[in-house]
């Protein structure tokens, strides 16, 4: 104010003659450096997160193979699964994991793919706003409730169309079915986005030339969005293979190599819930055992994420 | 169509005649898909209210009710009418004199209210069995039917509706009878649970989203990474989430998750603070990820006129930039929470016990959740945990429902303002 007031104010001949220096160097401010440095600890923290994961699942893991009797081939390749007698081979366990999210791929890719054909380019902007709420509240549905729909619902219809003695009653059928019914919301809205994203230019063009609506559909809107809908298709197969409460509860307990989808078999994450939910004892090959499946369940999610996120980023086509 | 042709000749009438069943086959094939995509559509509707009424179907019904003591032979008068006094003598009069002092450790049964000593009356004497439940449906339809069996198989059961979501359902505790069990313990523990949660996912979710979009530049290497490594821990499996709390909450972290660091006496590291710290990991990347569309949707003009006006970077986000971000940020929170309230898997490895009778305490005592009771309920063979499990469910489908509808409410209300 002082400095101000001399030089507007007072304009007198020695305020001309000694002029007042100003600091023109940047003023330090620690709070600020605080505190970025806190944001940049909290973006930190997700890296940690990954970082924790991979380290915690992999030290244990390391552990569990670091037992003279187990070791890395037989744990790929072994069919059967039973740590009583020291047996540990994942594929029985990997075997009714591929067999569900194969069901639920089933289901869900060609319904969620003609749910989002339906969405963006048949339905009208009142029936939208009525379906994609639907949807979302089909994507909100705690899988815990899922799981009781399986089994109460899915279930007793199997055994009813197929007869009850070719039906378990737990099997991976029914958790199958009810996982398509799961994934389907995240497929429809993924590929919704996907095929909004073309631009109107391509469907008028298509349409100019005589084709019928569906043939725009298909021969030209679908082709252009192909890499959203392969990107939510590889996402739906990580969701599936990931998913732990349909298949805890619909598709039984203990680990069974099996083709038969009507069989119950245990599924990777099926066996992680079932030993972690009984009292657990640190450092016995049960115990390590979960991480070893965990790392394989981690890795596997993880690279396809990564997969489809590059499918959807090189292959996508980028119009103007 | 026909009017717009020219005029053919003999010779090409075939080819036209082709030529217009070929467009008719190319119409009729896009009606039929149109109304195949319509009624693929239609499923996941279908899909939906075949979930609802499955559950709700399940949640109500006839029962019939035998009792181990007939209430007439305790009192001529119903058992609300009694007073303190008489209530607490039928007790002494039919309870072995063990039983009675294990209830008196606490005070005398007279002094006790009178509703806890009818409940106790219920509970310790009558013993009211469930000896056969009925889904909604077949109740309704099948009245009559249901009475006649009732009354030639259980001469002495009584025959009534129950909605299995009752008052008593909410402020009961679990209990190894379903006629008995309830919610009440698994509420408090989601709910204590997902306070956790929230403070911990929140501050640093939020500060995460304003450092990728306000500070970070989008260049650099480590930004890069961080922004890619949160997309993809978005679609890690929640049981993952669950095996790294389990090795790190539970287990390398045991002194600060059981409370031994602060003096409480805590048995192990399978407490609500372990599960509210893993369900925070799993929520960040989702909360983050919403926080930064917000961050991201307030205009630049905001930032600039602040810069212009003299303001250090953080008084401009703290000031603008948050306020305007904030309803999106609280929805996206909102949604996020609505996420880890249904979640199980993860709680099933930190270690949730299912058999709690008693309230939470505090964050390192040991707990339950909602969705783990139901999962509990879900796997049992006898039916009447399928009814409970059912009534559970609701309670969590109407909770997660208004979460989504606050979330709603909120996101108009933004998008009016703006």
């Amino acid at each position: 104010m002082e400095n101000t007031a001399r030089i507007t104010g007072k304009r007198t001949a020695t305020a001309w003659k000694k002029p007042v220096s100003y600091n023109l160097q940047k003023k330090t401010r620690p709070t600020e450096a605080i505190i970025q440095a806190f944001l940049l600890f909290c973006g930190v923290v997700s890296i940690l997160t990954t970082l924790g994961i991979v380290l915690e699942l992999g030290k244990e893991a390391w552990l569990f193979f670091g037992d003279p009797e187990i070791s890395v081939i037989s744990f790929l390749t072994g069919t059967e699964w039973q740590p009583k007698i020291g047996k540990f081979g994942v594929l029985p366990l990997l075997n009714s994991t591929l067999i569900t999210s194969v069901i639920a791929i089933v289901v869900a890719l060609p319904l969620g793919i003609a749910t989002a054909m339906f969405l963006s380019e048949y339905a009208s902007p009142k029936m939208r706003s009525i379906l994609k709420p639907i949807l979302e509240v089909l994507a909100g549905v705690p899988t815990v409730v899922y799981g009781y729909f399986a089994l109460t619902f899915m279930t007793p219809l199997l055994r009813g169309i197929f007869g009850s003695q070719n039906v378990d009653v737990y099997n991976m059928a029914s958790a199958g079915l009810v996982m398509g019914i799961m994934i389907l919301p995240l497929i429809s809205s993924m590929s919704e986005d996907a095929l909004s994203a073309v631009p109107r230019s391509l469907r008028e063009a298509a349409y100019g030339l005589g084709a019928t609506r569906l043939e725009t559909a298909l021969q030209v809107v679908l082709p252009a969005a192909l890499s959203g809908i392969i990107a939510a298709f590889i996402i739906g197969v990580s969701r599936a293979v990931g998913e732990t409460m349909i298949v805890a509860i619909a598709a039984g307990s203990g680990p069974n190599f099996t083709f038969n989808p009507f069989n119950a078999a245990e599924t990777m994450t099926g066996y992680i819930a079932r030993i972690s939910g009984g009292d657990l004892s640190y450092n016995t090959p049960d115990y390590n055992s979960i991480f070893a499946i965990g790392l394989l369940l981690f890795l596997v999610t993880f690279g396809l994420n990564i997969l489809s996120r590059a499918i959807s980023r090189r292959f996508r086509e980028v119009y103007e | 169509m026909n009017q717009m042709e020219p005029k053919t000749f003999g010779s090409n009438q075939e080819m036209q005649d082709a030529e217009k069943n070929f467009l008719h086959r190319r119409h009729q094939r896009a009606r039929l898909a149109q109304s195949v995509f319509q009624l693929t559509t239609l499923l996941a509707v279908i899909f939906l209210a075949a979930l609802l009424v499955t559950v709700v179907n399940k949640s109500m019904g006839y029962v019939v009710v035998e009792n181990k003591v007939d209430p007439s032979t305790l009192s001529d008068r119903p058992l609300s009418e009694l007073n303190n006094t008489e209530l607490a003598q039928i007790l002494r009069e039919n309870l072995r004199k063990n039983r009675v002092r294990t209830l008196e450790r606490a005070g005398f049964l007279e002094d006790q209210s009178q509703s806890t000593l009818v409940q106790l009356v219920e509970t310790e004497i009558i013993q009211p069995e469930v000896v056969e439940s009925y889904n909604l449906f077949p109740s309704l339809i099948k009245r009559s039917k249901i009475k006649a069996d009732a009354a030639s198989t259980y001469p002495n059961a009584k025959v009534e509706f129950r909605y299995w979501l009752n008052g008593t359902f909410l402020t009961n505790s679990m209990a190894s009878q379903p006629e008995l069990a309830g919610v009440r313990s698994a509420l408090l523990g989601s709910l204590q649970l997902i306070l956790i949660t929230i403070l911990t996912a929140f501050p640093i979710g939020v500060g995460a989203a304003i450092y990728l979009e306000e500070y970070a530049s989008h260049k650099s290497r480590i930004n890069r990474l961080i922004q890619t490594n949160i997309d993809n821990l978005a679609g890690v499996p929640s049981i993952v989430y669950g095996i790294l709390g389990l090795a790190l909450f539970v287990r390398a972290l045991q002194p600060f998750t059981s409370g031994a660091l602060f003096g409480v006496d805590g048995q192990n590291g399978r407490t609500i603070l372990s599960a509210g710290l893993t369900m925070a990991l799993l929520i960040l990347p989702i909360l983050i990820i919403n926080a930064q569309e917000a961050i991201r949707s307030v205009p630049d003009s905001l930032r600039q006129a602040s810069y212009g006006l003299g303001a250090t970077r953080w008084q401009t986000i703290w000031h603008h930039v948050l306020p305007g971000a904030m309803p999106g940020i609280l929805t996206g929170t909102i949604l996020a929470i609505s996420r880890a309230i249904g979640e199980t898997a993860p709680l099933i490895v930190v270690g949730a016990s299912t058999f709690i009778t008693s309230d939470p305490t505090g964050p390192f005592s040991s707990f339950t959740a909602l969705p783990i009771q139901i999962y509990n309920w879900t796997t049992r063979p006898q039916p009447a945990f399928q009814h409970i499990a059912a009534a559970a469910i609701l309670v969590l489908l109407i909770a997660l429902l208004s979460l989504n509808a606050a979330a709603i409410l909120l996101r108009n209300r933004f998008a009016k303002r703006v």
